[in-house]
């Protein structure tokens, strides 16, 4: 069979990456920085994955602030910037504030697909498209991929295909309703009632858009609808869609119910949905015109369950070490918005925010020097920094790192002793390895948001087999370099770095 | 483990044997499902802002201060001490398995015990019984 021009023809490759989403092209960026050899394939004919389609609305959840405190294109304008995929050098930063009109604090979905077009060009990220991957095998020490273009072989492999498979829960009917990714140009839904199952995100994004069309909007799912406000996490409904509640509130044309849906049937001019309250118990029965699932989505895996690959929830994602590496089959590794699966400690309930862009970008340069080490001889980053200096770092990083804002509690900055007197600086680690591994005496800061919704520097500190946490106050205006968080952490770091005696 | 299947799973566990099926589904959504790979600590101790677990599949080993006071499975809970008493936990958790469990966030068992008070009365009884092994030295 002729090999289809294009770069990474099938074949040995060292690493594969399949995926070019976000998350394939920053993973691809971070490995060539550190020279792994690698291929990238795509089934795509274009960068862009998900923001190829999604949202149905047509623009963003997540900001990206063209007017920040901080100059565009710098390390700490990226907190400011939640779209851009991150470079190493000046001309890959920033990229989508460059194509945005200045209308909207939240980049157009065109403007999103642009700005990753634009850096995989401008850093040459180099991908072969429209070469579907289509099963798996192991080998000796290697997995056969089969592919639309013929076979690969690779040490390593990371997947990076993001959760953008269509996803619908059990229950009678179900096949009735539209999914969210089949939901129809709003006008289709003038004057009509329309069911939403679901009130995560995509729900809300839903009744938002719908709400100058549709007659009627029920949304519906078992437990109560969580606020990003509330929650002080980006997991629940942000208070861009919240006019549909608002409406509910306030006694308008939408409700927002707690119910468990149990039954849809197709009626002469319609669907019946049958439900039960669960907030408040009862039967509950809609006469509406169309019913739309918006359940979210699956990680598509292609076989790698039957190849051993542990899942989850509902087998939707994939389960995964800290390091975003299945556990059950080694060599296999995740990145882009499946590395939400990674869950980290998860303190006061707010997971990471790996499930999007402004998160899974750090995963994936600390994913690509954890190849580089583990599977291809590349030494450590050790950079020895003047433990007088350790203070000082940790607190810049507290109050500036854009890896310890956007990945609070799940991404740390580490310092450790050396052992002979000095400091080392290991960079940036993921705080459930940091906290559960052995290790030098070091010491990790993070930053947390509490169940107040204070946010404030957490330091764990490593001496010996014990690690311990010691929280440092907050500040209003969220500046964590002041006299008295220099102070504290001076008395936590006390004696770390110190010589141990023979 | 498809949803239906949490729900059958947790219906047949102790602490939920009194909710409707209603109920079990909107637990079924409140908690999370989490993966944790064999050898990985789930709570740690001296570490504050963790939840309440429940174990759906697998096993656990509770630490203190390096010592395993007990093993824990499929059924088992934990977590609620350090939120009833906002204190950080006073044991590690450690999957001696690979386990699977659904968690609650610390800021969502309050008022979901205050109201569902067959969960409270069922979580009681496991609390009584944890206090009645732990005094038994006493005859």
């Amino acid at each position: 069979m002729a090999t289809a021009p294009g770069p990474f023809p099938p074949g040995d490759h060292d690493v594969v990456v399949i995926g070019s989403g976000p998350g394939g092209l920053q993973t691809s960026y971070a490995l060539r920085q550190l020279g792994v050899a690698h291929a990238v394939l795509s089934a795509d004919t274009e960068p862009g994955g998900m923001f190829r389609r999604y949202p149905i609305f047509q623009r963003l959840v997540t900001w990206t602030k063209i007017h920040a405190p901080v100059e565009r294109g710098t390390r700490a304008y990226e907190r400011y910037d939640w779209n851009s995929l991150i470079g190493d050098e000046p001309a890959h930063r920033a990229l989508v504030p460059e194509g945005m009109d200045g209308t909207s604090y939240f980049p157009a979905r065109a403007e999103m697909e642009a700005g990753l077009v634009a850096f995989a060009e401008r850093a040459a990220i180099e991908v072969r498209y429209d070469c579907r991957w289509e099963s798996t095998r192991h080998e000796d020490d290697r997995f056969v991929l089969t592919t639309s273009d013929g076979e690969y072989r690779c040490k390593v492999l990371v997947v990076a295909v993001g959760m953008n498979e269509p996803w619908v829960p059990t229950m009678e009917g179900i096949e009735l309703a539209a999914h969210y990714a089949q939901t129809s140009r709003p006008k289709e839904y003038a004057g009509k009632r329309v069911f939403l199952l679901g009130k995560q995100n995509s729900g809300f994004e839903l009744a938002d858009g719908l709400l100058p069309w549709a007659k009627q909007l029920i949304l519906a799912s078992p437990r109560p609808a969580r606020i990003s406000v509330l929650t002080h996490s980006t997991a629940a409904a942000r208070a861009r869609y919240l006019q549909p509640y608002e409406d509910h509130v306030l006694g308008g044309g939408c409700f927002v119910l707690d119910a468990a849906p149990e039954k849809i049937e197709k009626t002469a001019t319609g669907y019946r949905v049958h439900a039960k309250g669960t907030t408040r118990p009862g039967d509950l029965v809609f006469e509406v015109d169309e019913v739309i699932a918006a359940t979210g989505f699956r990680t598509p895996l292609v076989d790698l369950p039957e190849l051993g690959v542990a899942t989850f929830y509902s087998g939707r994602l994939p389960a995964q070490t800290p390091f975003w590496e299945s556990p059950s089959v080694p060599g296999i590794y995740f990145a882009g918005s499946v590395t939400q699966g990674a869950i980290g400690l998860k303190k006061y309930g707010i997971p990471s925010n790996s499930a999007a862009v402004h998160g899974f970008r750090y995963n994936a340069r600390v994913l690509a020097r954890h190849i580089a080490e583990h599977h291809f001889g590349v030494p450590p980053m050790r950079e020895p920094i003047a433990p007088s200096d350790a203070v000082g770092q940790l607190l810049e990083a507290a109050t500036n790192a854009p890896e310890l804002w956007n990945q609070q509690s799940y991404l740390a900055r580490v310092i450790e002793a050396d052992g002979s007197g000095g400091a080392v600086d290991v960079g940036i680690v993921p705080l459930s390895h940091f906290v559960d591994s052995d290790g030098a005496d070091a010491i990790a800061v993070t930053l947390e948001t509490d169940a107040t919704g204070d946010i404030h520097p957490a330091v764990y500190v490593r001496r010996g087999d014990a690690v311990g946490e010691h929280l440092l106050p907050g500040d209003t205006l969220l500046r964590f370099d002041t006299g008295e968080h220099r102070a504290q952490l001076t008395s936590v770091l006390h004696g770390l770095f110190e010589k141990e005696l023979p | 483990m498809e949803r239906g299947d949490i729900v059958e799973t947790l219906a047949s566990f102790a602490l939920f044997a009194d909710l409707s099926r209603p109920e079990l589904e909107a637990v079924a959504h409140m908690f999370e499902e989490e993966f944790v790979p064999v050898g990985k600590r789930v709570v740690r101790q001296g570490f504050g802002g963790t939840g309440f677990y429940v174990i759906v599949e697998g096993e656990a080993s509770v630490v203190v201060d390096g010592t395993e006071r007990a093993k824990i499975g499929r059924g088992d809970f934990f977590g609620e001490i350090s939120i009833l008493l906002d204190e950080p936990p006073t044991a590690d958790v450690i999957a001696l398995t690979a386990l699977r469990c659904v968690v609650l966030p610390r800021a969502a068992l309050a008022s979901w015990l205050i109201h569902t008070p067959t969960v409270s009365y069922r979580l009681l009884q496991a609390m009584a019984r944890r206090l009645r092994n732990a005094t038994a030295w006493r005859n």
